[in-house]
């Protein structure tokens, strides 16, 4: 599956300067690793210890937070957009 | 200004104060980081802060901004709008209803645009001109986008205000009335915020509540210093707040401790209780079950000024809860709808459902004996009853007559002579 990573402003240094990057994988979880295999870099900045999301980081997949779906779980289609975003903004 | 730097909440890296709002390591929140010269005398330093404008730029010393704008004495729109200075009523009717002793309200309804956005916003816009930018933004549940336009109109700033399309009708028209472009995003809250947080990074735009946030969260830290010089120099020991994304709640606190270090103000930092609709309570629901993760929820509540299902400081808004003894509850909408009345009837205050989330809360902990009544306890009322007329719909009885003495007799036979 040929998964859209849409990257924020505040991490495309550490993406080779991309906006956005063409990932494989079918989960959230996998295409993310894919990813991090690609810039090293991002792995820590958007995953703790454990793999899991930060605190402060939200995935979109098409528009939804994937905490409402199965988080890093949940399944991809060819051709979806992930949408990776700070959380601190709003209110 | 004594602002010196921001600063990661999460992990302390420092930042230019700059237009960012998010750490490039961690992701976590920026902060503004102040240091304040040693206040030696104190009558004198609030003499001074006495002697300042009716307005927030009274507190101007203890704000980001290298210049606050020279509203000094007189307001001049150039200036932007007057935010502040609103009353602190003693509500003795309210508080024998409650069965409380000492009851004040807050009532930051009287803002320029009729909630406590002006304050922030101020704030926020001021230090984006410093910073250059000609076009300000919001991401917004209403209250914001009032505030942002009249903001823009006033300064002659273009601006665009995002609001989720299903908003109440007149908090939609107060703002279209101003001249901004007004985007209606077919999504919640939620959707509106992801929306502008992407469009922050490739638009050379300041959105008051995302690229500029560390500095619009330092304006509600004047609604504490308010509280104080209104209580005479003193805290309060109780504070009741809404809680939307945490933001108000927390700074609250943060500016009656700024005082308290200084010691400008005496008192202990007040316990701090949160209100959410139960419709959307991802703090409450935190606080609950001992979690400081904030599961971010779907909003469906009247109360949509407080409809921010995904909180950006409820983990910070639950921590503060917790240290400071006081807690976060939720209310329904019946119970906001009640509240939104109990307020009317015994003070004269109209506010919106956000207030009747607070009163209904301030309710609910006075029925369960949490609020000692030796306690003095400040209310925050952060909007306006004209705003979200629907929550008031149907719930009285008009009479209606014919224009003649005997009709309206036969209505009321039995009133007082």
């Amino acid at each position: 599956m040929a998964v859209t990573v849409k990257i924020p402003p505040q991490l495309r240094a550490a993406a080779g300067g991309q906006g956005s990057e063409s990932v494989e994988g079918a989960t959230v979880g996998e295409v993310l690793g894919a990813l991090y295999d690609r810039h090293g870099e991002l792995r820590e900045r958007v995953a703790d210890d454990d793999g899991a999301l930060r605190r402060f980081v939200n995935v979109y997949l098409d528009g939804e937070d994937v905490r409402f779906l199965q988080g890093l779980d949940t399944a991809v289609s060819d051709g979806a957009e992930l949408q990776i975003l700070p959380a601190v903004a709003g209110g | 200004m004594a602002a010196t730097s921001l600063q990661c909440k999460e992990c302390k890296t420092p930042y230019a104060l700059e237009a960012r709002y998010v750490c490039e390591r961690c992701f976590g929140p920026l902060e503004v980081v102040y240091d304040h010269e040693r206040v030696d005398d104190v009558a004198e330093a609030r003499r001074r802060i006495q002697g300042g404008p009716q307005n927030i730029w009274r507190y101007a010393d203890f704000l980001p901004l290298e210049q606050p704008p020279a509203s000094a004495r007189r307001a001049s729109s150039l200036s932007g709008l007057p935010a502040g200075c609103t009353p602190l009523i003693r509500a003795d009717r309210l508080a024998e209803r409650l069965g409380l002793g000492e009851l004040w309200i807050k009532n930051d309804a009287a803002n320029p645009t009729h909630s406590f956005k002006d304050r922030v916003v101020s704030v926020a816009v001021a230090r984006a001109r410093e910073l250059g930018y000609e076009v300000i933004a919001c991401a917004s549940t209403g209250n914001l986008a009032n505030s942002v336009a009249a903001h823009g109109a006033a300064l002659g700033l273009e601006s665009y205000v995002f609001i989720p399309a299903d908003l109440e009708e007149q908090k939609v028209l107060a703002t279209g009335v101003y001249g901004t472009h007004v985007v209606a995003v077919r999504s919640n809250y939620d959707g509106v915020n992801r929306l502008c947080t992407e469009l922050s990074g490739e638009r050379d735009w300041a959105f008051v509540n995302v690229n500029m946030r560390p500095y619009y969260a330092e304006g509600s830290k004047t609604l504490a210093y308010e509280v104080a010089e209104q209580l005479g120099w003193e805290t309060p020991d109780r504070c009741v707040v809404p809680i939307a994304s945490g933001s108000l709640f927390t700074k609250i606190a943060r500016g009656f401790d700024e005082w308290r270090e200084l010691g400008l103000v005496s008192g202990d930092g007040p316990t701090m209780n949160g209100a959410q609709a139960t419709g959307c309570s991802p703090v409450a629901q935190a606080f609950a079950a001992g979690s400081d993760v904030c599961r971010p929820v779907k909003p469906d509540t009247i109360a949509k000024s407080l409809a921010i299902g995904n909180p950006a400081d409820g983990p910070y808004a639950v921590e503060l809860a917790r240290r400071s003894g006081g807690g976060v509850d939720a209310v329904t909408d019946d119970e906001i709808r009640a509240g939104i009345r109990l307020l009317a009837e015994t003070t004269g205050i109209f506010t919106e459902t956000a207030g009747g989330v607070t009163t209904a809360t301030l309710a609910k902990l006075a029925a369960r004996g949490d609020i000692g009544r030796d306690e003095r306890v400040v209310a925050f009322i952060t909007g306006e009853g004209l705003k979200t007329l629907d929550a008031v719909r149907d719930t009285f009885t008009t009479h209606e007559i014919d224009p003649s003495y005997d009709a309206f007799e036969a209505e009321f036979a039995g009133a007082r002579a």
